[in-house]
């Protein structure tokens, strides 16, 4: 007699919640140590000089149409408004620049310190360029600091 | 009697969890418990307390209790944490648990952990020889220095837990993101002085959502419960992509014995003296 063999129906699997952050997950940093805020700094910092180079390229690309126009132009850009824009990229680079000599070290490896057996309270390699984090944010700011001296008295 | 924790006053804890019911929930529903705080409580204990007397219903994934298995990750107090890992008295009197970011919540605070694991398995996490021959049928061992040992060792004591998925930006936004625990993986091999593979394992990860994919935020590493350290593994991972692994060669099979070695029963049994007439 040929037994009946009971075929398993394919369920259907219940709805999942995703619990993605999305963009949230990248902007706010939360209860992390400093790297996971500077993270943040760097990508605004990058976005900002990105969007600003097209516009550097415009107001650039003014000198081509006499001396009049730049000197037009040239009137324009010293409004207070702009002089507080010019600071504000200047800090963007300077930060991307010092914070990125960072970074370029970490990613090489370098700066970060062994593996060894993990020993609690256990290490994390990250903390081992305190120091150089440090000394990079005062250079940066002390270039910031002559950079806004030197736009503030031109 | 005394206080027993250094933050509730009163020994009792709120616990407000993110519930979701797949059948009736479109998304997560909090929902508030009290429980009466005891000496040592982990937060899974105060899960345990829930459902034994409060709310059955409650579904919560564990299996060691003691931070060895990796099932019992979830969202506390803002930050991806083992469950029977954390005191109830480093937390305060209000504890909020939601399942893990970064990943598909099943019920209540079970997440899928699916993907995390097909990703581990996607980097080839295992030894990879050219001598596939010793490799399949070995003949002796392959001979590994302490101080080889110690550069990949801390990398194994990775549980697939995922929090640092949980706490990865790049995993936040980046869906096929490879993620800090199979990158780290890779490196551990990759580390390993008897391992061939970084070849085959590059084609995996060297891409924009493998090793590229990160960005030195380093919130894994804060995360990780076990100091795998997975964001310094990405980076040695990433300067091996560039310059080799770690170890000039492959190790050697050595004889599993030095010669003139003698097995303990020989050793300890002498031969019979030649007979004498
Ligand atoms: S690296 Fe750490 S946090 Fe990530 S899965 Fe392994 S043990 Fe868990
Ligand atoms: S139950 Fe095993 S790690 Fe928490």
């Amino acid at each position: 007699m040929a037994t009946q063999v009971k075929v398993p129906t394919q369920e259907a699997v219940p709805p999942r919640l995703s619990m993605r952050l999305g963009l949230r997950g990248w902007v706010y940093a939360g209860r992390y140590p400093a790297e996971r805020y500077l993270y943040i700094l760097h990508r605004l910092s990058g976005l900002g000089l990105i969007l600003y180079l097209p516009l550097h390229v415009w107001v650039t690309g003014r000198r081509l149409q006499g001396p009049e126009v730049w000197q037009q132009t040239m009137a324009v850009l010293s409004r207070p408004v702009f002089v507080a824009g010019e600071m504000l990229i200047l800090a963007a680079f300077v930060f991307h620049a010092f914070n990125g000599f960072r970074l370029l070290f970490g990613h090489l490896g370098c700066a970060l310190g062994k593996p060894a057996h993990p020993v609690y309270p256990y290490p994390v390699a990250l903390h081992r360029q305190r120091s150089m984090t440090v000394a990079l944010m005062v250079l940066a700011s002390a270039f910031l600091a002559f950079g806004v001296w030197n736009l503030l008295t031109k | 009697m005394a206080k027993l924790t250094g933050d509730t006053e009163s020994g009792v804890l709120t616990l407000r969890v993110a519930r979701y019911n797949p059948e009736q929930d479109e998304a997560a529903r909090p929902q508030e418990w009290k429980v009466k705080i005891l000496p040592g409580m982990t937060v899974l204990d105060a899960l345990f307390a829930i459902k034994e007397e409060q709310d059955g219903s409650l579904a919560f994934r564990c299996s060691c209790r003691m931070g060895v298995c990796g099932s019992c990750g979830m969202f506390i107090n803002g930050k991806p944490r083992l469950a029977c890992n954390t005191q109830v008295s480093e937390l305060g009197s209000v504890v909020e648990v939601a399942p893990l970011p970064n990943h598909d919540a099943i019920k209540d605070l079970v997440p899928d952990l699916s993907l995390t694991f097909s990703r581990h398995r996607a980097v080839l996490p295992y030894l990879m020889r050219r001598d596939t021959a010793e490799m399949e049928s070995p003949t002796r061992e392959y001979h590994q220095t302490p101080e080889e040992l110690a550069r990949y060792v801390q990398f194994t004591y990775c549980l697939k837990c995922s929090l640092c998925l949980a706490a990865c930006p790049t995993a936040a936004t980046k869906e096929q993101f490879l993620g800090p625990q199979a990158l780290g993986q890779v490196y551990r091999y990759v580390a390993d002085s008897r391992d061939e593979g970084l070849a085959e394992r590059a084609g995996v990860v060297d891409a924009s959502h493998g090793v590229f994919g990160c960005h030195l935020a380093g919130a894994c590493s804060e995360a990780c419960p076990k100091g795998v350290d997975p964001a310094l593994a990405i980076q040695l991972l990433k300067r091996s992509l560039f310059s080799g692994p770690p170890h000039r060669s492959a190790a050697q099979v050595v004889p599993a014995f030095p010669e003139g070695h003698q097995t303990p029963e020989a050793a300890v049994r002498p031969k019979a003296p030649p007979p004498s007439v």
